[in-house]
């Protein structure tokens, strides 16, 4: 999704919702698919959301803020998150990520112009015996050396 | 419940299972810090603050006390070295991003931070460290308090308020670990927040991040505190004014209030700078050639007894007459009517009430024999349905309407019936959104089902009620598919409402002005009255009919007898045993002939009947229907007394005006919605010349030639109590610490909780009265297309004399406004804040457009506290013909656009 695309159709939340209304703790289960359905959640989503379950803003907002995963502002088409938990840091893990904001042009948080990635540092991804690692979207890359992150982000 | 035997600090206790530590500590003395602890806030999202973590032997690490209940056999040590060592570190990291500017913050003497860094010796932070100190920006925007992030301690108590106690969750958590802060969703100001302004985060925050907006510098320790009952609305909050060289500085819940539970509203919290606004009457003054003039009290005094003396002479003394008031004392109100009875020898006396809930006083006292509130406020709290009608609770009842919204989280059903989608209304099961004046026919048709389905409570119908066979003949007609289209609704949601109401045990009603201010609203009252019969909902905890008072002493005004038919206590003007035992007591000649209503007064007083009329603290120039007729009225009684504490829009066309003190100067007592008579205190001296009412009475009482002398307002009480069956128990004394709710009959009785219980009903069997459903007086037409209902809103009270001399209030409403759907808006060319024209066939206003759904289309709603824009210019005089309260709910109107 792209960076200033507008919310135009709400059905398609109310479908998310009105699925998992009557399930008890639904409330990340309808965020994480509407966070997959218009790319963040921004206010217009998480209101909606509140009044439909009848539940203060505060309490989605608090819940959007607490966990990374969630976010408020769009995404580009690919994020790339770099691992920074231990392992990977200790492997290297900065260096990586310096060489990407080189190469596009962005700090770990930000997007592209373009709307097409967005860089991110995360913890862990549980995948430790590979690293550094990097993530594309669901793609993984391990063992990571600075030099082949040109040739990777260039695939896509 | 099986007790537990525990060591705390070396003393054995046994306490009862499920106790927390802290609690228990509290039992013998021992009170262990706290920060986000609250009694009423549920634990499972607290316990955040860790300053109450205590040593128990034999586990591996220390324990909130707040939130670990005591197991048998539990030793318990609170003030070990390791206990005070972890406390100093939890210290020492609050201040690592605290500021310590302690000698200019203004919670100094209030904050725990600076009390346990005291208590503690921490000096400064260990952990200090000058890039992490936060530079936020305080936010200045809500009107009332601040909120300084900067002084957050994060222990969460504001947010667990908001969301648990006044149920509005306007503030939250955002983010997490070092990130954490107190926030408005998407970071956006307070005032663009859901916030209420009730001040609750503001009275419960621990250190200095939310506080109240002050004008005056003071220290909490140079400030006493006195206890005393709000004079705003009728739930009766019991707060501590705090006062500072005879200046009331601040306002807090008082931590015990039966009535309140340690919340206020807006109006409670911050709305107390009327005490002391310059626009104060500070002296008697007397038209001279159309002007006021500077008067003594002598003069005063004697002008007016004169004046009554003359009128009485001269036309009898049914030709004079006043109003009492609903905001004062009962000891001022029951003097009032003494006054007027007693030595004026008329029963022209009569109150706001007529305008308010005469038909519940009516209407209730013919079927269950009492025409109050028949539970107390927080029985709600257990209640399994709620029915709310005609009652928009979260704005006039603030601190009950947040209950409501408690109960609903503890799992009770909301029905609400009303004509605008109200805050209640969203937070529903069932929404009816009735067209205005269609009570009645809602009412039966919810009856219509339960006895058509057999829901009713045939059991107690049997044993305790009357007349049930006209009922049941009366509501065959009303048919769900026939109500729905009088009300404008859906028959299948009639159906679910009954069914809903009548499926358990614990059903109680709630209903205000939207059922009581029709030209039907008796039979209003009595419908909901026979639907609650119908169900046995009457008698027992929890449930019930509670009609909610206004004012803060329009149940207290109503029990003293300030009404036209009533002695205190309801006996009746008309009954010569009740006139006996008065004219003995009070050793005078009392008159039996039933006195005129505040709506008979107008229309006598318009033909030129009356010659005085003395209003003490009302103000019908904007209260009261139909206001070109007021004024015509008051313009034409020859003699015009206005005691008040400001020059009123009615006061300004007085003869006599007398400056009253105000709620915060004065002894006495309110009795507030439920029946519970409450202490008001002193706090300050009369503001400039001014005079408790009670004083102004009694000394106008002897300058007419009755000697009596009350020394002070426990006096009157105490006489108020020897003649008033149902306050026979009630004296200072026993009130001093907690109000008592009436019927209270003698000093033994601990007081009522709820009324009729057993069945056992004043009347003796509860009276089913059906009703039919008849239309209101005016209906919309070619010439009037649209209907105007009127009502209150939160941040003012009655004719705003009080909240519009608060700053914060007045600048977030100034003047009257019109909520208008955006079709209609629309169709008329009406834009948000344009200026419209409205007018009925009694005058006409300019007001302000909101739009918004909230209403119907067709239907336009206003609030009537604002002279400016008066709503009451517009709205119908025609009165319920039992009751004499007059239509305020249904006026047909025109609607006009102003051109720029």
């Amino acid at each position: 999704m792209l960076k200033d695309a507008k919310i135009e159709n709400f059905d398609d939340l109310k479908i998310i919702i009105d699925k998992h209304r009557e399930t008890p703790g639904c409330l990340m289960q309808i965020m994480q698919e509407a966070q997959q359905k218009y790319g963040s959640l921004p206010i217009e989503v998480q209101d909606m959301i509140a009044n439909e379950l009848n539940m203060p803003l505060t309490e989605i907002y608090g819940v959007a803020t607490f966990y990374s995963l969630f976010t408020l502002e769009p995404k580009g088409e690919y994020n790339i998150g770099v691992c920074l938990g231990t392992a990977c840091y200790v492997k290297g893990a900065q260096a990586i990520i310096d060489k990407i904001s080189d190469k596009l042009g962005i700090k770990v948080g930000e997007t592209t112009e373009d709307g097409k990635f967005t860089l991110e540092a995360t913890r862990c991804v549980g995948a430790c015996g590979l690293a550094p690692v990097m993530m594309i979207n669901d793609d993984v890359y391990g063992r990571l050396q600075p030099k082949e992150i040109v040739e990777i982000i260039e695939k896509y | 419940m099986s007790m537990i035997k525990i060591t705390i600090d070396g003393q054995i206790l046994e306490v009862a299972e499920g106790t927390t530590i802290l609690e228990a500590a509290k039992k013998i003395g021992i009170i262990i810090p706290t920060f986000c602890h609250h009694e009423l806030l549920d634990i499972i999202d607290g316990a955040a603050c860790r300053i109450c973590l205590v040593e128990i032997e034999g586990a591996k690490s220390l324990a909130p006390s707040c939130a670990i209940p005591v197991t048998d056999g539990m030793v318990v040590y609170t003030d070990s070295e390791s206990v005070r060592s972890s406390r100093r570190t939890v210290l020492e990291l609050l201040l690592s991003k605290h500021p310590l500017d302690c000698m200019t913050c203004v919670q100094a003497g209030k904050c725990k931070l600076q009390d346990y860094c005291y208590q503690y010796g921490v000096k400064s932070a260990n952990f200090n460290n000058d890039d992490e100190k936060l530079d936020k920006p305080i936010d200045h925007t809500n009107q009332f308090y601040y909120y300084d992030e900067n002084k957050c301690i994060l222990c969460g108590k504001c947010v667990r308020v908001c969301s648990q106690l006044q149920q509005v969750g306007a503030i939250g958590l955002s983010e997490r670990g070092y990130n954490t802060h107190v926030a408005v969703p998407f970071e956006l100001k307070i005032k663009d927040s859901t916030c209420v302004s009730c001040g609750n985060c503001v009275s419960n925050c621990p250190v200095g991040a939310l506080v109240p907006k002050r004008k005056e510098k003071f220290r909490y320790w140079e400030t006493n505190k006195v206890k005393t009952t709000c004079s705003y609305c009728g739930v009766g909050c019991q707060m501590d004014l705090l006062v500072k060289d005879n200046k009331v500085v601040e306002v807090q819940p008082s931590d015990k209030g039966l009535a309140n539970n340690g919340l206020l509203c807006v109006k409670g919290k911050f709305g107390y700078r009327f005490i002391d606004h310059k626009d104060r009457l500070k002296t008697p003054l007397i038209k001279k050639e159309g002007k006021f003039v500077e008067a003594t009290w002598d003069e005063a005094y004697d002008l007016i007894a004169s004046k009554i003396k003359v009128a009485k002479e001269e036309f009898g003394p049914d030709s004079i007459a006043g109003f009492s008031s609903a905001r004062c004392t009962n000891e001022e109100n029951y003097l009032f009517q003494k006054l007027f009875r007693g030595v004026i020898s008329t029963n022209n006396v009569d109150h706001c009430a007529r305008l308010c809930h005469a038909s519940t006083v009516a209407g209730l006292a013919t079927t269950l024999g009492s025409g109050a509130m028949t539970n107390s406020n927080f029985e709600v709290l257990n209640s399994e349905v709620i029915f709310v009608t005609g009652s928009n609770t979260t704005e006039t009842h603030p601190v009950i309407g947040s209950h409501i919204k408690q109960a609903l989280k503890r799992g009770a059903k909301l029905i609400v019936a009303e004509p605008r989608r109200i805050d209640l209304a969203v937070h529903s099961d069932i929404f009816l959104q009735i067209t205005p004046g269609t009570n009645v026919a809602l009412f039966n048709g919810l009856m219509n089902v339960i006895i058509d389905e057999n829901l009713q409570d045939k059991e107690y119908i049997e044993k305790n009620t009357e007349n049930y066979d006209e009922l049941v003949s009366v509501m065959k007609d009303y048919t769900p598919e026939r109500v729905a289209e009088i009300c404008g609704i859906d028959a299948e949601d009639i159906r679910k409402a009954a069914r809903m109401y009548a499926s358990v045990d614990k059903a109680s009603i709630f209903y205000s002005m939207g059922v009581t201010q029709h030209s039907t609203g008796t039979q209003g009252v009595m419908s909901i009255s026979n639907l609650a019969l119908l169900c046995g909902n009457i008698g027992k905890e929890s449930a019930g009919v509670n009609p909610l008072r206004g004012q803060n002493n329009v149940q207290g005004a109503c029990d003293m007898g300030a009404l036209p038919g009533d002695l205190p206590g309801y006996q009746k003007v008309a009954n010569p045993d009740v006139i006996n035992k008065f004219q003995k007591a009070w050793g005078v000649e009392l008159s039996n002939k039933v006195g005129l209503t505040v709506t008979e007064v107008m229309t006598k007083g318009s033909e030129g009947d009356l010659k005085v009329l003395y209003v003490m603290g009302e103000n019908p120039m904007l209260s009261d229907p139909d206001i070109n007729h007021v004024k015509e009225a008051l313009e034409k009684i020859d003699f015009v007394v206005v005691q008040d504490i400001f020059l009123t829009e009615t006061a300004e066309l007085a003869d006599v005006v007398l400056p009253a003190a105000s709620f915060a100067e004065k002894e006495g007592t309110f009795t507030n919605t439920e029946r519970r008579i409450q202490r008001v205190r002193k706090a300050i001296d009369c503001i400039g010349n001014s005079k408790p009412d009670w004083e102004i009475l009694m000394t106008l009482m002897n300058k007419l030639g009755y000697d009596k002398v009350y020394s002070n307002a426990s006096e009157i009480m105490d006489e108020i109590a020897s003649v008033t069956p149902s306050y026979g128990g009630i004296s200072f004394d026993r009130i001093d610490q907690e109000g008592l709710q009436w019927p209270c009959p003698d000093k033994d009785h601990p007081g009522t909780k709820f009324l009729h219980k057993d069945g056992k009903f004043s009347r003796g069997k509860g009276l089913f009265k059906p009703a039919d459903y008849i239309k209101s007086a005016e209906s919309a037409d070619k010439d009037y297309p649209y209907i105007l209902t009127t009502g209150r809103m939160l941040y003012h009270y009655h004719t705003a004399t009080m909240t519009k001399r608060v700053e914060g209030i007045n600048r977030l409403f100034p003047h009257s406004y019109m909520e208008i759907h955006p079709t209609t808006a629309n169709r008329l060319g009406l834009e948000d804040g344009s200026k419209a024209k409205v007018s009925s066939r009694r005058g006409e206003i300019i007001t302000t457009v909101t739009i918004t759904d909230k209403v119907e289309e067709d239907v336009v709603f206003m609030p009537f506290h604002f002279a400016d824009g008066a709503v009451n210019y517009l709205t119908n005089s025609v009165v319920d013909p039992t009751a004499k309260i007059p239509e305020f709910k249904v006026s047909a109107v025109k609607i006009e656009r102003i051109k720029d």
